[in-house]
């Protein structure tokens, strides 16, 4: 196999006491692109997502990141080697700063994070680096707003400026957009489109206006299988796709 | 003073201001330093200092790192073994005997940390409250703990070879470079890199995970660093009492110092103080009550649960929106 594809699954399983929720699911992300992961609620899409950065642990089928078979590493090596995940609730530090939950992504890539002798101070070095990102995604007058309080689009955005801070080569995003007013979502779409001018980006998406306005290419699961593969247009004409999304006596 | 503070609580610093609580450690310093002239006995106040060590050690684990552990006697007690045995029987000096107790349990918190670690809640918490028990197992059989009598007259010895500490002074003020430079370390553990990772590990373990921290031994460093200055509180106890017994050891004593820590207020850096300080009170200028000690705690301890939470230093920090 060519290296076209940064991140490749062979036949991934995932089955929970008898239920299938992922099956033989074979996925071919290209390096640069913004691929999407749609299909209706209970599609395995999520597991999916857990599975490709050991959240949790595949029942069958090999997972390869840059050629490398990742099946077995644990989730924190993944995220070292550059494939790092959100995740649909929003992920952030509550009780930290702005700032401050940018900073722990910092500090994990530039060391010094056992040195419990240490004033914390040394952590200062990274704020200009810190609010940089925090102004790229549009929240430079909260970065000293304490996490919990801002309101839920702005958690997103500080979720996906801690993980651009890790400079990850693929950024795995899950459903990025759900839950955000109007504004926020046109926000939010704008950012992903700019963060991955020199990134990978898979995501999980149920908002088919920003699938249709981000994707380069989408895949489309339905009950734990692959249904459809391709660019927009090409799957919203797919018919297995129209009766997964619209439904029949027995989806 | 609380009026000039609480004038500055609308600003926020970007960095967390960190001068209230280098006021209460001055008046903490002036309070041991003067306690001894007003009358309080100088064995109460090193039980004391002892006693609100191994709570911050303890509080270091769960207030800072998320984890509860139900065990914590079993440092403080083989510490305090470990330190008498050295001391009586080795016959080394008292530093080393410390040092011995300390060593002892941090050794001790690198074998059950890797156990427990693994997993959380009431699960983390009933690994070292079993393997608590197996430590206890282990003293009451052991030939050197002298069993249900323990190891007792353990001489204080001369500290470095020349200051000769059976001088209550003398022994005081070593309890007092003990317990303030073990509460400098770990107020400088929680403002430090590995802290903040510790922090963000208690808020949001996953998300931590998912930045590439393997926090796993993020968490075990923080249960040795807790276990070692448990340790370091216990062995300084065996010298301050020239006894090292089943009591320190026993699970009630891994009960005391939840107690203590939640009284005081649990993830704040002066709440064990405080709280080790009115847990100990109780028991000695309680002691005629007897066996209804443990009622009266009991009941402090219900007050505490239902009408502040937060406990004391708490409360306290919430009412002038410092934390403390």
């Amino acid at each position: 196999m060519s290296e076209t594809f940064i991140l490749r699954t062979q036949d991934l399983t995932k089955e929970f006491k008898g239920f299938v929720a992922v099956r033989s699911v074979n996925l071919q992300v290209r390096g640069g692109e913004i691929h999407a992961l749609i299909g209706p609620n209970g599609a395995g899409k999520t597991t999916c997502f857990n599975l490709l950065t050991h959240f949790l642990t595949p029942t069958a089928g090999r997972i390869f990141f840059k050629g490398r078979d990742i099946t077995g590493a644990s989730p924190a090596a993944i995220a070292r080697m550059g494939l790092v995940r959100s995740f649909q609730i929003s992920a952030v530090f509550p009780h930290l700063s702005v700032l401050e939950n940018v900073r722990i992504a910092l500090q994990r890539k530039r060391g010094a994070s056992y040195d419990f002798w240490r004033s914390e101070r040394v952590l200062e070095a990274h704020d200009p680096r810190a609010r940089e990102l925090i102004e790229a995604v549009g929240l430079a007058e909260y970065a000293d707003a304490i996490a919990v309080e801002l309101p839920y689009g702005r958690k997103r955005a500080l979720e996906i400026a801690t993980t651009l801070a890790l400079e990850p080569e693929m950024m795995l995003l899950d459903e990025p957009t759900a839950g955000m007013t109007h504004e926020d979502v046109e926000r939010i779409s704008a950012l992903i489109k700019r963060v991955a001018a020199n990134r990978t980006v898979l995501m999980v998406e149920h908002n088919l206006s920003v699938v249709e306005h981000l994707s380069d290419r989408i895949t489309v699961l339905a009950r734990g299988e692959v249904i459809a593969e391709g660019d927009y247009v090409a799957v919203s004409r797919h018919p297995d796709v129209i009766q997964a999304y619209l439904g029949t006596a027995h989806a | 003073m609380a009026n000039a503070q609480s004038a500055m609580v609308g600003t926020r610093a970007a960095r967390a201001d960190l001068r209230p609580q280098w006021i209460a450690f001055g008046l903490m310093l002036a309070f041991f330093l003067v306690a001894p002239a007003t009358g309080l006995y100088a064995v109460f106040l090193m039980k004391v200092m002892c006693f609100a060590l191994f709570a911050c050690a303890f509080n270091l684990l769960i207030g800072y790192g998320g984890l509860l552990s139900f065990g914590h006697a079993m440092f403080f007690g083989l510490a305090s073994y470990a330190s008498a045995h050295a001391a009586k029987v080795w016959g080394v000096t008292p530093e080393l005997a410390i040092l011995a107790g300390t060593a002892a349990a941090t050794f001790l918190g690198v074998l059950v940390g890797l156990l427990a670690i693994r997993r959380q809640g009431i699960y983390f918490a009933m690994i070292t409250l079993a393997l608590a028990q197996m430590i206890y197992f282990f003293c009451v059989q052991a030939p050197f703990t002298g069993g249900e009598d323990g190891i007792q007259a353990v001489p204080r010895g001369r500290l470095f070879g020349l200051i000769d500490l059976s001088n209550v002074w003398a022994m005081y003020a070593t309890v007092m470079v003990v317990f303030f430079g073990g509460f400098l370390l770990i107020f400088r553990v929680i403002h430090s890199p590995f802290g903040q990772v510790l922090k963000a590990i208690r808020e949001n373990e996953q998300r931590a995970i998912s930045l590439g921290y393997d926090t796993d031994r993020y968490k075990l460093l923080a249960f040795v660093l807790s276990a070692g200055l448990s340790g370091l509180a216990g062995a300084t106890k065996a010298l301050v009492f020239q006894l090292a017994s089943l009591t320190d050891v026993h699970w009630t004593m891994s009960g005391e110092v939840v107690l203590m820590t939640l009284v005081g207020g649990l993830g704040t850096v002066f709440g064990p103080v405080v709280g080790a300080f009115v847990i100990v009170a109780m028991a000695n200028y309680l002691a005629q009550l007897g066996a209804w000690v443990t009622v009266v705690q009991g009941a402090i301890f219900v007050i505490c649960v239902l009408t502040f939470r937060r406990g004391i230093i708490g409360e306290l920090g919430h009412w002038l929106r410092k934390p403390l």
